[in-house]
């Protein structure tokens, strides 16, 4: 029996707490670097299958930034940190205060790269030091890997460790942006998805073990 | 009458076969290998978006033939025969198999991209299939498109603009 006949909802309701937990610190710490309110709204956790988590993630041709974290520790999985190009470039103007930036093509400004490297370090750090406070577990990031490509090429990198025992995918998402002027709110999408394994160590240590 | 060619798309860890005019695409190749079989002189095609290069590293009891490289050729080609293709006629193009993150320590599915590849052409070459074009590694995502009648295969990335093998 696959892990994922296991989740019941309350599992999905701990995963959805999980998020919100996580993407709130994250976007305190979006807050802090930008020195402006910054919005997240309420996790979405869902099972789908790859083409289908592809396309909540903008499509597979969409051009994204992505940075991308393998976690380590007591639990493993994989973090990602989407964001559409035009926000990539705004964010990294507004770190490095200096130039314009754009990422419409090549070659990318070092210095961009490297401050929009350390932002989804940075809350992603967040996100997972808050989870870990949570879950008494251990959550170490890898070096964050940055990626100016294709989703469904970055992506499918997070989801090859568990294509081998499954079809589906458990994916916690949130938002974070900012309200600009009027109206318009514009996303950085997280993306956390657990190894199989790791799903019975985080929920046995939150005392709802899988059952059956 | 402007005829409209109709375009199949085939997903991540998916299958399927069209015959001209039809056309066969898929988006977003990352580590994944995007395996042609055609028969240029029925004009028909088989396009699959492998994820993993073996089987056997399956951990599932049934599995998703489209997924693995060995099982996705040998269930393509069945398929492609199938449908009216002859076997001594078909050739091969591939794309795909890149390193979009780049890793200082990873495990070797960090790496799973050139695995990919390999596994592909040690299968095409089993089934003693001609590889007659490929794009395949570097750092880049692709889409590509191929077109049974012409027997071209258009590759797009994102910065390194379109061509055709």
């Amino acid at each position: 029996m696959s892990y994922i006949d296991k989740i019941t909802t309350v599992h999905l309701d701990i995963l959805k707490e999980i998020g919100n937990i996580g993407a709130g610190h994250a976007a305190t710490s979006l807050s802090t670097i930008l020195g402006r309110k910054v919005n997240m709204n309420v996790p979405r956790v869902r099972i789908l299958s790859f083409n289908e988590m592809i396309e909540l993630a903008g499509g597979p041709e969409t051009v994204v930034a992505s940075v991308f974290l393998r976690i380590e520790g007591d639990v493993q999985g994989n973090m990602f940190f989407l964001l559409p190009l035009e926000q990539a470039a705004r964010f990294s103007e507004q770190m490095t205060g200096t130039e314009v930036f754009s990422f419409d093509h090549l070659p990318y400004s070092e210095l961009a790269l490297s401050a929009l490297s350390e932002l989804g370090n940075i809350l992603s750090g967040s996100y997972l030091s808050s989870l870990s406070d949570f879950t008494k577990l251990s959550f170490y990031p890898s070096v964050p890997a940055l990626c100016i490509d294709m989703v469904g090429a970055t992506i499918s990198a997070g989801l090859i460790e568990l294509s081998q025992v499954s079809d589906f995918v458990i994916v916690v998402e949130t938002e974070i942006g900012e309200d600009v002027e009027s109206s318009t709110f514009i996303n950085g999408h997280f993306f956390f998805l657990l190894d199989p394994d790791a799903y019975e160590v985080v929920f046995t240590s939150l005392g709802v073990p899988l059952h059956g | 009458m402007v005829e409209v060619s109709n375009i199949v798309k085939v997903g991540i860890a998916d299958m399927n076969i069209v015959q001209s005019p039809a056309l066969i695409r898929t988006s977003g190749l990352g580590s994944c290998v995007g395996v042609v079989v055609y028969d240029q002189s029925k004009e028909i095609a088989g396009m699959a978006h492998v994820m993993l290069p073996d089987s056997t590293l399956s951990k599932m009891g049934q599995i998703n033939q489209a997924k693995y490289a060995d099982t996705a050729i040998k269930e393509l080609v069945e398929r492609i025969v199938r449908d009216g293709a002859s076997i001594r006629k078909l050739k091969a193009k591939i794309a795909g198999g890149s390193q979009m993150f780049q890793f200082s320590s990873g495990t070797d599915l960090m790496r799973i991209g050139p695995r990919n590849v390999a596994a592909v052409k040690k299968e095409l070459m089993a089934l003693r299939i001609p590889i007659v074009a490929e794009d395949v590694g570097g750092n880049s995502g692709r889409t590509i498109e191929f077109n049974p009648k012409t027997s071209l295969l258009n590759i797009r990335t994102v910065n390194k603009g379109t061509k055709e093998v």
